[in-house]
């Protein structure tokens, strides 16, 4: 496989072209922004009871990389609780920047700190080439990024 | 492989498969100029205007007589007018702050164009913002030009200063110069002329143009990064506020008075940059070599063949249409994004940059977050445009 095939493998195109959870969203929420590159993101929660995320919905634009990884964070994090979905952004962050080597090493603090099973990190694997492309590892984790601080603020703020 | 017309570009010879199409950001390296800052810190280095040694003579002699060389360059009345700074956009910005200080009172009105970079928009916008001047846009057309009739339904007794680029690094687009000081002159207004993607692609002559004040970039233009030309009128520059305070700058200083060198010294705070300024009048004397109206010929054959060539690529949209323009083309093709279709090109070996380059304002007004640029320079012929041409028609069946 050629280093551009590594990129935009398969599986990157086809979440690029047929995004999951993708719909519009009307309203007040926050725009996640790589603002050199335009790519533009926005998130939303659906709860299910106080700690579950049912599903998470995103809007936007951007390129095919920093869609693919929205597109695969969405199917990670909905039906997850929120502490599974922090390990699994850390996690995921990690390995989009070269940290970790596979979704299921050992080797992370945060895994053994949460003791839980081992992050298996599916499609996003995909991406493990943009580590290939130090230019492109912030399209990748913008979405993560974003889901992040939004779990977070969440946190502060009694959910519904 | 590139058929250099004239000297010999290191990097590009020892990347014959490179097809370089990011003039607009940077562009490459003669080795004439590469040489001239190599022998100047072989036989002249030392510092400039301090001390009486030869050697200090004889760095002092390299820097001035390369301000010589720009003046002569660009068409200036003297070497006083010439200015060297880090750039174009510390030019503009010394300019912006320097020029509403000694000119302007709280209310007037500072116009930029729509299709203005960051660098001349920003530093004025500071200054608007800091001292309660009205910063305005000048709107382009549906073609990416600018109308004299807009300018005129801006205007008020209020507007003090004009800016604007010569050639625009996302359209391509050609001002009309004169005519625009002609207007602006007509008023009582002062034209600042952002002269980046322009004072290195063919005959630029600032009395020619009509301008007040013009800024460009060394290395744009052949010539080593940071270094930079501010020139401006001499009864402007001698008007002047200073910029920043330090070194060469300066006359006198007491415990309670300061008094300030003449200009172009005046704006030369700090020990300057004595490799760039030689290394710029070496490319200086690389344009002129080749000579610059053969340059500025071939650019326009190139900009005409560009044009002709991508507008034929199904879903592809090139941004603007003037009719005098550079052979710089900015475009997205439908799907694509801009930074995936880069990611493509460049495993073609074609560089280009993709982004907003800049210009949001503008970016805005295409109705675009992003695109692809593709600028040509001295080194390219109508083959790269043909590659360029055959790597985005790959590019879109593979996104596809």
């Amino acid at each position: 496989m050629n280093e551009l095939d590594t990129l935009y493998q398969e599986l990157i195109l086809e979440h690029y072209k047929h995004p999951r959870n993708r719909e519009p969203l009307e309203g007040d929420f926050i725009t996640h922004e790589n603002p050199s590159c335009g790519d533009s993101l926005r998130l939303k929660i659906e709860w299910e009871g106080s700690d579950r995320i049912k599903r998470i919905v995103f809007d936007g634009h951007g390129c095919a990389i920093s869609i693919a990884s929205a597109s695969i964070m969405t199917e990670l994090l909905s039906g997850e609780t929120v502490q599974n979905a922090e390990r699994i952004c850390t996690k995921a962050i990690a390995f989009l920047r070269g940290e970790s080597k596979a979704s299921t090493d050992a080797g992370d603090s945060s895994d053994s700190r949460h003791s839980g099973d081992p992050v298996d990190l599916g499609d996003l694997q995909a991406l493990a080439g943009v580590r290939l492309f130090p230019l492109r590892v912030k399209c990748a984790t913008l979405a993560w990024h974003g889901i992040e601080k939004e779990l977070k603020a969440q946190g502060e703020v009694d959910r519904p | 492989m590139y058929t250099l017309k004239t000297g010999k570009f290191p990097l590009l010879e020892a990347n014959p498969n490179l097809v370089y199409l990011d003039n607009a950001s940077t562009t490459q390296k003669p080795d004439s100029v590469i040489r001239a800052i190599t022998e100047y810190y072989q036989t002249s280095n030392a510092n400039v205007h301090r001390s009486v040694y030869r050697l200090a003579e004889a760095s002092t002699r390299a820097f001035e007589d390369a301000r010589s060389r720009v003046a002569r360059f660009i068409g200036a009345f003297s070497s006083k007018e010439i200015v060297f700074t880090r750039g174009t956009t510390e030019a503009l910005n010394l300019i912006a702050h320097s020029m509403v200080r000694t000119f302007l009172d709280p209310g007037d009105v500072i116009i930029v164009t729509q299709m203005d970079h960051h660098s001349n928009i920003v530093p004025f916008w500071l200054a608007a913002q800091e001292r309660g001047y009205h910063l305005r846009f000048w709107p382009i057309n549906p073609n990416g030009e600018l109308d004299l009739e807009d300018l005129e339904s801006l205007w008020s007794d209020r507007v003090k200063i004009v800016a604007l680029p010569h050639v625009s690094n996302v359209l391509g687009t050609v001002n009309p110069v004169s005519s625009i000081a002609s207007f602006v002159h007509d008023r009582g207004a002062f034209l600042v002329l952002d002269a980046a993607q322009s004072a290195g692609h063919g005959p630029f002559d600032v009395s020619q143009l009509g301008c007040d004040v013009a800024a460009f970039s060394g290395h744009k233009m052949y010539g080593p990064m940071g270094i930079g030309v501010l020139w401006a009128k001499e009864e402007i520059l001698r008007a002047l506020v200073p910029f920043q305070g330090g070194g060469e700058m300066i006359d006198t200083v007491t415990e309670t008075s300061v008094t300030f060198n003449d200009p172009p010294y005046r704006f030369e705070a700090g020990t300057p940059n004595v490799e760039g300024a030689v290394g710029l009048a070496a490319a200086m004397d690389f344009l002129d070599s080749i000579d610059r109206k053969r340059i500025f010929a071939e650019e326009e054959e190139l900009a005409r063949y560009g044009v002709r060539i991508l507008s034929s690529i199904p879903d592809l949209t090139l941004y603007g249409k003037a009719a005098e323009r550079a052979p710089l083309f900015t475009f997205n093709l439908e799907g694509v994004h801009s930074h995936d279709l880069a990611q493509f090109l460049d495993s073609r070996y074609i560089a280009v940059r993709s982004g907003h380059h800049c210009a949001q304002p503008l970016l805005r007004r295409l109705g675009a977050s992003t695109a692809v640029r593709a600028s040509l320079g001295i080194y390219n012929t109508k083959k790269d445009i043909d590659r360029l041409a055959l790597a985005l028609e790959e590019a879109r069946r593979y996104f596809r």
